[in-house]
């Protein structure tokens, strides 16, 4: 009996551990080596896009934390950043240092969950428990900062939701220096663990050619050695004044992208300490009557501003007629957020360029010619959070 | 040969290195916690569970302006109001469906009145839907109470909005 030739297709996922979600990837098998991959998406359909367009702008900020949830900060700060562009508001001085600070240790925070969960898909099990273990100090940050541990809602437009708290500095002076100290016992685990090298080095390699033509961004484009990063091409909330490098990668496989991962790691606690060197004594609001919400204590003592905290929560503000792209450097890359106004309190269309969706799209070409078990590798060094995915 | 050496070298030298942190991690403390023997005290921010405050003679501080009802992202708020015998405005009917809260803390930012407040508490978890539906008497707090309830509410309005110490 002649022995037939025909590949086999499966499923993976929507409910696979290794899928960081619920993101089904169909495979076509020819034996062990995938002929085609597709990621198919819509199981977490949240329609936050849509839901922007019927609230009033301040209303829609937490919704942006439900994105990428593994960053809430840095989605609040995108959102932010592009209200205030767009209603062209001037944030104080100590608001742009603060804002740096916690969108640094948002990187961290979206960067060990990453470690972890990448690890244990290869088989590194104790890596998660670390990771995890760290992100909690970060997380206790956050809850002492907004209140809430993931969905922080802490940047405001104008501003922040509150000042900082007391001991700030000194949480996370203490996080730095501890971080400090376990990046090397990670790099102890990992880097030179030749499990680990084996189930990716040279795996889910793409080129930098690739890479831009599937417009990637963050490390999987750093990883490539293209030399773009949203801090340094079009610096948003002060990073001009920060110095810090920006890692890039030979190869473009998942190793490379790996250690890009981790320097990136301290070069956030780097641009954190800087940060908090730097501080500057201010308000932590800006003081833009009718638009950005007064501070509460002036509420309760002063007529004005209790009569524009009535306008603004019930009305909200108006924005111009007009269409403004703000990006940030969120953990996963290019995050930005394109908005329209049409002159009435809520916005037109706001539409969300997400970095994890846009990265997800180079899934085929990061498996399609390699092993089945490389399929978990390339959906783990993308670093995807599905939130962000379908929005 | 290079790369066999080399991978020889990861093998014997540098992954005993890391299998040693593993190690170190058994006589380390544990940072875990035996929940719910052992709770974790959270922030003096946090936003939990809602509360509503009262003066110091018992009467409700919530006037039922409506204006948390209108800061509400989830349009979690329903209230009804009605005026008491001495004429002043107070809620009948206040409720919060903690099933569309998302406890972004708007209400509380919003409260004109020092009202309403997110708690300390999060564990509210149920097997009945109805029971989310959050009323007035759920969410008063108790009437004659051991500390100084004025004095509470001033230290946390401080401590929550960070106004600085000193008398105005
Ligand atoms: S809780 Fe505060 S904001 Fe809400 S109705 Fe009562 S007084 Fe007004
Ligand atoms: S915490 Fe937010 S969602 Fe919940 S009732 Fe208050 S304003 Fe509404």
């Amino acid at each position: 009996m002649a022995r037939e030739e025909k590949t086999i297709t499966m499923n993976m996922g929507p409910q696979h551990p290794s899928t960081h979600g619920v993101l089904r990837v169909v495979v076509e098998l020819d034996g062990e080596t995938v002929v085609r991959a597709e990621p198919v998406i819509g199981y977490l359909h949240t329609g936050i896009e849509k839901t922007m367009e019927s609230k009033l702008y301040y209303k829609a900020l937490p919704c942006t934390d439900r994105m990428d949830y593994l960053a809430p900060m840095s989605n609040n700060l995108g959102y932010c950043l592009a209200v205030e562009k767009l209603m062209d508001i001037e944030v104080p001085e100590k608001v742009k240092w603060a804002r740096v600070c916690l969108a640094e240790l948002t990187r961290l925070n979206s960067h060990l969950v990453w470690l972890g969960t990448h690890a244990i898909d290869l088989g590194a099990m104790s890596m998660l428990l670390y990771a995890f273990r760290e992100r909690e100090l970060i997380i206790d940050i956050y809850e002492a900062c907004g209140g809430q541990r993931m969905m922080t809602s802490y940047i405001r437009i104008g501003g922040l939701a509150h000042d900082l708290p007391a001991d700030f500095d000194k949480k996370v002076r203490n996080l730095i220096k501890l971080i400090r100290e376990k990046i090397n016992d990670y790099e102890a685990l990992l880097t030179n663990n030749e499990i680990f090298i084996n189930r990716t080095r040279n795996v889910a390699v793409i080129s930098a050619e690739d890479a831009i033509a599937h417009s990637l961004t963050g490390p999987m484009l750093r990883g490539s050695g293209v030399n773009y990063d949203v801090r340094k091409a079009q610096p948003y909330s002060g990073y001009e004044n920060f110095d810090f490098t920006v890692p890039l990668g030979k190869k473009g496989d998942a190793y490379d992208r790996y250690l890009i991962r981790l320097e990136e790691m301290r070069q956030s606690l780097n641009i954190a300490e800087q940060a908090l060197d730097g501080m500057p004594e201010g308000p932590y609001r800006a003081h833009v009557p009718g638009v950005v919400l007064p501070p509460k204590e002036d509420v309760l003592y002063k007529m004005e501003s209790m009569i524009f905290h009535f306008k603004i929560i019930t009305e909200g503000f108006k924005a111009p007629k007009g269409s403004i792209y703000q990006a940030i450097e969120s953990p996963k890359g290019e995050l930005g957020f394109y908005m329209t106004g049409d002159g009435t309190n809520r916005p037109r269309r706001v539409r969300v360029r997400p970095p994890s969706y846009i990265n997800l799209a180079a899934l085929p070409k990061l498996s399609e010619g390699r092993m089945f078990s490389d399929v978990v590798c390339a959906i783990g060094s993308t670093d995807i959070v599905l939130g962000e995915v379908d929005r | 040969m290079k790369d066999i050496m080399k991978s020889l070298g990861n093998v014997l030298i540098k992954m005993p290195q890391g299998f040693f942190v593993t190690l170190k991690h058994l006589f380390r403390k544990p940072v875990t916690l035996d929940y719910p023997r052992q709770k974790k005290p959270m922030a003096p921010r946090y936003r939990g569970r809602h509360y509503l405050e009262r003066y110091d003679d018992g009467t409700e501080r919530c006037v039922c302006c409506g204006l948390c009802a209108a800061a509400c992202p989830a349009d979690a708020i329903y209230m009804e109001p009605e005026e008491t015998e001495k004429g002043e405005r107070k809620a009948r009917v206040y409720e919060i469906n903690l099933l569309r809260c998302i406890f972004c803390g708007f209400c509380e930012e919003a409260c004109p009145e020092e009202a309403i407040f997110l708690g300390q508490d999060y564990e509210f978890s149920s097997d009945n839907r109805d029971s989310f539906i959050w009323t007035k008497p759920d969410m008063l707090v108790p009437h004659p109470r051991k500390d100084n309830p004025f004095k509470r509410i001033y230290r946390r309005v401080r401590k929550v909005y960070g106004v600085p110490d000193k008398t105005r």
